[in-house]
């Protein structure tokens, strides 16, 4: 029986019917993804350089940022003994490809992954920028943890005194929107500049508390404000900040900028 | 070509998917905030009922009528992965904003509502034009929506200002109760009110009438 003579709802139409929609449908999405990757990286890259050149408060009036992106360093660090690893190379060094490579990175016990990451890669890359006299001016970190839906990719900026937060931006996550989205809210990550990391012990203090933080509130200098209606996001990002400032994180690294 | 004219205009104000119809609300009141996004979810919203329209159409003669629901959604569904591939390509800033509400126009009840309600039953050129109309009519409602809002929530169209802001040494204080969901409900309803009251055809049936009651019936 030809093709066209099958009644409709025949089992063998059927069959055939949606075999061929979804081989159909199946090559138009695929050929759409595949032709718009380039563009679609591009505009990845760009989303980057564009939180890093934001999150470190650069100036970006009448440049491109790209342009502005250029007076940014990208150094890499060696985060078990916390010095910069010339031997690498930071503009061919894919920071992101080696948080899952099992050569470049490391499994984390359950109590050393408060930040819900599984492992650590070894080599880090970071962003500074330098003042007239050649000092470090700004560091910008990458720092990376679960929420509630997602991992939640960012930049953790700081004054060249390794505890001074410049600002706190988030380039990729999946939290829901209105809710945990709201990590980029701008008038929310507008509370983290001047915040300071580290107590007097040297211990990570900066976290998100509940209730609404002024100056009022003791250890101000330490407190942000959480998001409201987000509770396992804001944990998330206390979780991811305590983690990065800490032993596993750039703590070492900090410690040794700090001595000289 | 009067008839194809109907077909078009006539979802903008008569038969409006969303203030006759009260189809597709819950984008109309996440994407409206401002401008740029409700743009860009317009024109996503109507390439997506547009062309998911004339492609159903074009093979409703041989679609199963047990699994029509869900060849439906798999053309619906593909179109829409192609429009979030081509936001992400060319307009990412608007697409990373719009989150998930790009992939939720596979949930809209307009696209689905004028692929069963008419592409199943017309012929490709028509079902293209309805799909357009209903688009044009979900556009209607959003941009009005959207222009108010930010407008007057956020004193700007399109992010450039137009009522310079108290907090900025200007005069105009920002309604931000504009800038959050339910302020689009307010808005709606009005808008539909606006149009029952200029077209008085659209106004329903009450669905029963408050009984007077008389002393003698109280106990």
């Amino acid at each position: 029986m030809a093709f066209k003579d099958l009644p409709n709802d025949s089992i063998a139409k059927t069959i055939i019917v949606a075999v061929a929609l979804c081989l159909i449908c199946s090559i138009f999405v695929s050929a759409s993804a595949v032709f718009l990757k380039p563009m679609q990286e591009k505009n990845k890259l760009l989303d980057k350089q564009k939180n890093i050149v934001q999150v470190a408060g650069i100036d970006t009036s009448g440049r491109t940022i790209a342009e502005a992106f250029e007076q940014i360093e990208a150094r890499v660090v060696d985060l078990q003994t916390g010095e910069f690893a010339d031997q690498v190379d930071a503009k061919t060094y894919d920071h992101r490809k080696a948080t899952k490579d099992p050569q470049q990175s490391e499994k984390l016990t359950p109590d050393q992954d408060i930040a819900g990451i599984k492992r650590r890669e070894r080599y880090a890359t970071i962003y500074l920028t330098r003042d007239a006299q050649g000092e470090i001016e700004k560091l910008i970190l990458p720092v990376r943890g679960y929420g509630l839906w997602s991992t939640l990719w960012g930049f953790l900026a700081l004054e060249g005194d390794g505890n001074t937060v410049v600002g706190l931006s988030f380039f990729e996550h999946a939290e829901t929107p209105g809710l945990g989205g709201e990590v980029d809210n701008p008038a929310w990550k507008a509370q983290w500049e001047g915040k300071q990391v580290y107590d007097d012990e040297g211990e990570v203090e900066l976290a998100l508390v509940k209730g609404g933080v002024d100056s009022s509130t003791p250890n101000a200098e330490h407190k942000v404000d959480a998001l409201s209606g987000a509770t396992l996001t804001s944990n998330g990002v206390s979780h991811l900040v305590k983690f990065w400032m800490g032993e596993q994180g750039f703590g070492p690294f900090l410690r040794n900028l700090h001595k000289g | 070509m009067d008839n194809a004219k109907q077909i078009v205009t006539e979802p903008v104000f008569d038969n409006n998917p969303i203030a006759l119809q009260v189809l597709g609300i819950c984008s109309a009141l996440a994407v409206t905030s401002n401008m740029n996004t409700a743009v860009i979810m317009c024109l996503a919203l109507t390439a997506v009922t547009t062309f998911s329209n004339f492609f159903i159409s074009l093979i409703r003669n041989h679609i199963p009528s047990n699994i029509r629901i869900i060849v439906q959604m798999t053309i619906i569904a593909s179109l829409v992965i192609v429009v979030d591939q081509v936001l992400k390509a060319y307009a990412y800033d608007v697409s990373k904003q719009l989150s998930v509400f790009v992939g939720l126009i596979i949930t809209n009840c307009i696209v689905m509502g004028r692929a069963e309600a008419f592409a199943m039953k017309n012929p490709p050129v028509p079902s293209l034009l309805d799909g357009f109309g209903n688009g044009l009519g979900y556009s209607v409602i959003l941009l009005f929506v959207g222009f108010i809002r930010e407008l007057f929530g956020a004193g700007t169209l399109f992010g450039v200002e137009i009522l310079p802001l108290a907090k900025d040494g200007g005069w105009y204080v920002a309604n931000g109760m504009l800038l959050l969901p339910p302020s689009a409900f307010f808005i709606i309803g009005l808008f539909i009110w606006a149009v029952r009251t200029w077209k008085p055809a659209q106004v329903e049936k009450p669905d029963y009438q408050i009984h007077a009651v008389h002393r003698t019936e109280v106990i």
